[in-house]
């Protein structure tokens, strides 16, 4: 134990170097490349008695630096969220894009947008993700709804992946009508709720993610242990104490917003939650403790890495971030799926 | 001591136990026995409060467990199940120390490293500590899983009384693991002290080793004693409806031959 935990944290200790050094690289290069004194000036000019900021030091700190940020949270937001729904349906090959949770949210967050210029709702700061936390929660729990057995009121693993399939297929069609009958710029823009993109960051959006990133991790670690009980069975986890139905409804409910939320701001960004659990698993074992820190320092530096390719393959332009995950994710996943040792 | 109150468990209208009344003592070894669909298992798990009876009551001490917590139950009472799938890879100690999870909150104390490595002693797993738990075979891996559950009952500070219950946890393994861990679970409960409750499938085990035997039929008590007096010709011709031809032997007591 005393070898695998220091291991683990030697792991984590790497991660965080990771992660910052691709954060340096994401604030760096892009459309225009900053450089590392450009970088500090921009950041000196915010505090007082500094000389204005210049244009270049104004695109940096509201456009780039917050994509950044935004980047980050939504990486560990993603990769936290594979985590918690890995352990709670004890499969590796589930994760918030597959349950319908991703698509339901964007649904929301485009419902919200059509519905508020239709309406003339004036769109406050929390209005948009609590609209897509409800879609979330909706397709979430319309998958689970449709999956359980009649028999034993469980769902299989087949059924919950075959059941996301459709309730995505229905939300993502759900999108491309309210983006044909919108008025709203950002709503009728298809590909940026169905592929995904960051490049609508704003401070704000970093703020409210950040919120709900940092939040729902918390809660998720102080259940992590009760979550490894979960690794050996309902029964199991019961006997070792465990209140399963309250820790199943908790962990969904957490899981729902960080992704939510998420997914609001970003539109449906696939298989980083697939992805990063599974190569945690590989390099520290399954310990959700372990885990849950592991991911979302793991997330944030795959999306981060994700978004500079989609930046820079295309320059100026930019690819749609969802292209270039799912370019990665597909392949992991079908291996995954071909894998005999996991049982469905 | 251990005392059910004329316990009733039933899914929709159909009742698994009808009127169960029954205590088990600490330090003996209590086995029950029955044909297909008599209701062992429910009684089991209705005892060991996974499920809750409709009528009746289940009381540890004296006190019923309907209210007692989850996590202040899961220090006095372990369940052996049969064979534990894992789809994660999580080495033996992990699982082993999982038995620990209701003593402690964040990270395992010393005490519980040090019962970790006592029980993994005990049952001959320390070799493969580190290994992963679904490399090993169905043998091994029910070690590893006995270890974790009197990991979990390892404590004797605790003054009250602890409660082991096996859920058929031979099944699947073949006769020499079988024989291997009755007598560890006997060993463990009379040394311990510990009220423990088992189904078994096999009468020829139960005989052997049971203190006490409680036969069902039906979800209902046909008997309840020691193996002599439970295990007749007449009662396994009628609750299980084969011609058994009794054996008295040597060394290990009673013995049942089946034509």
């Amino acid at each position: 134990m005393t070898t695998q935990h220091g291991r683990r944290q030697l792991l984590l200790i790497a991660l965080v170097a990771v992660t910052l050094l691709v954060l340096l690289a994401s604030i760096r290069y892009g459309a225009i490349d900053f450089s590392i004194t450009e970088i500090t000036h921009a950041i000196a000019s915010l505090f007082p008695g500094q000389p204005e900021p210049t244009l270049d030091q104004r695109i940096f700190l509201e456009l780039r630096f917050p994509r950044a940020i935004l980047c980050l949270l939504v990486g560990a937001s993603l990769g936290v969220g594979g985590t918690l729904m890995q352990a709670l349906f004890r499969n590796p090959i589930v994760e918030p894009g597959l349950v319908g949770t991703s698509s339901g949210a964007a649904f929301g967050s485009a419902l919200f947008f059509v519905l508020g210029g239709v309406f003339h709702i004036g769109a406050s700061l929390w209005s948009l993700p609590i609209a897509a936390c409800a879609g979330g929660v909706i397709s979430t729990y319309l998958v689970f709804l449709l999956a359980r057995s009649r028999e034993d009121g469980r769902a299989s693993i087949v059924m919950l992946l075959l059941t996301g399939l459709a309730v995505n297929a229905l939300f993502m069609s759900g999108i491309g009508f309210l983006s044909y009958i919108a008025r709203d710029p950002q709503a009728r823009s298809i590909t940026f709720w169905s592929l995904g993109t960051l490049s609508g960051a704003s401070w704000k959006s970093v703020e409210i993610v950040a919120l709900s990133t940092v939040l729902g991790s918390i809660v998720a670690i102080r259940y992590a242990k009760q979550l490894n009980a979960l690794m050996i069975g309902e029964e199991e986890a019961t006997y070792l104490g465990v209140n399963v139905n309250r820790l199943k409804w908790i962990i969904l409910s957490v899981n729902v917003v960080i992704v939510a939320v998420a997914t609001a701001f970003t539109g449906v960004i696939s298989f980083v939650g697939l992805v990063v659990p599974h190569i945690l698993r590989m390099l520290g074992g399954a310990d959700n403790r372990f885990l849950i820190v592991g991911s979302a320092l793991t997330g944030a530096t795959l999306l981060t890495l994700a978004d500079l390719i989609a930046r820079l393959s295309v320059r100026p332009a930019e690819l749609p971030i969802g292209i270039v995950t799912s370019a990665v994710g597909v392949p992991v996943f079908i291996f995954l799926l071909r894998r005999r040792q996991y049982v469905f | 001591m251990l005392v059910g109150r004329d316990i009733t468990f039933r899914v929709g209208s159909k009742e698994l136990i009808s009127d169960i009344s029954a205590s088990f003592t600490p330090g003996g070894l209590h086995l029950i026995v029955g044909p297909n669909g008599a209701g062992k298992s429910t009684l089991v798990k209705v005892l060991a409060r996974l499920l809750r009876p409709q009528s009746g009551t289940v009381e540890y001490e004296a006190v019923d467990v309907a209210r007692a917590g989850e996590a202040e139950l899961a220090k006095r009472r372990a369940v052996l199940s049969q064979a534990i799938e894992i789809a994660f890879p999580l080495t033996v100690r992990e699982v082993v120390m999982m038995g620990r999870y209701p003593h402690f909150s964040g990270r395992p104390g010393p005490t519980d490293e040090q019962i970790v490595d006592e029980v993994m002693r005990h049952f001959d797993v320390t070799e493969f500590k580190d290994r992963y738990y679904q490399s090993l075979s169905g043998g091994e891996r029910q070690r590893v899983n006995f270890a974790r559950v009197l990991a979990q009952l390892w404590d004797h500070t605790t003054e009250s009384c602890r409660y082991l219950f096996l859920d058929e946890p031979l099944t699947f393994l073949d006769i020499r693991h079988q024989i291997d861990f009755m007598k560890r679970i006997r060993n463990f409960t009379r040394d311990a002290e510990v009220v423990t409750v088992g189904v078994v499938h096999d009468l020829n085990l139960a005989a052997r080793f049971a203190d006490q035997i409680l036969m069902l039929d039906g979800g209902r008590i046909v008997a309840n004693g020691p193996p002599a007096e439970v295990l007749t010709t007449e009662r396994i011709r009628q609750v299980f409806g084969v011609e058994p031809t009794m054996v008295q032997t040597q060394d290990s007591g009673l013995h049942l031959i089946f034509n």
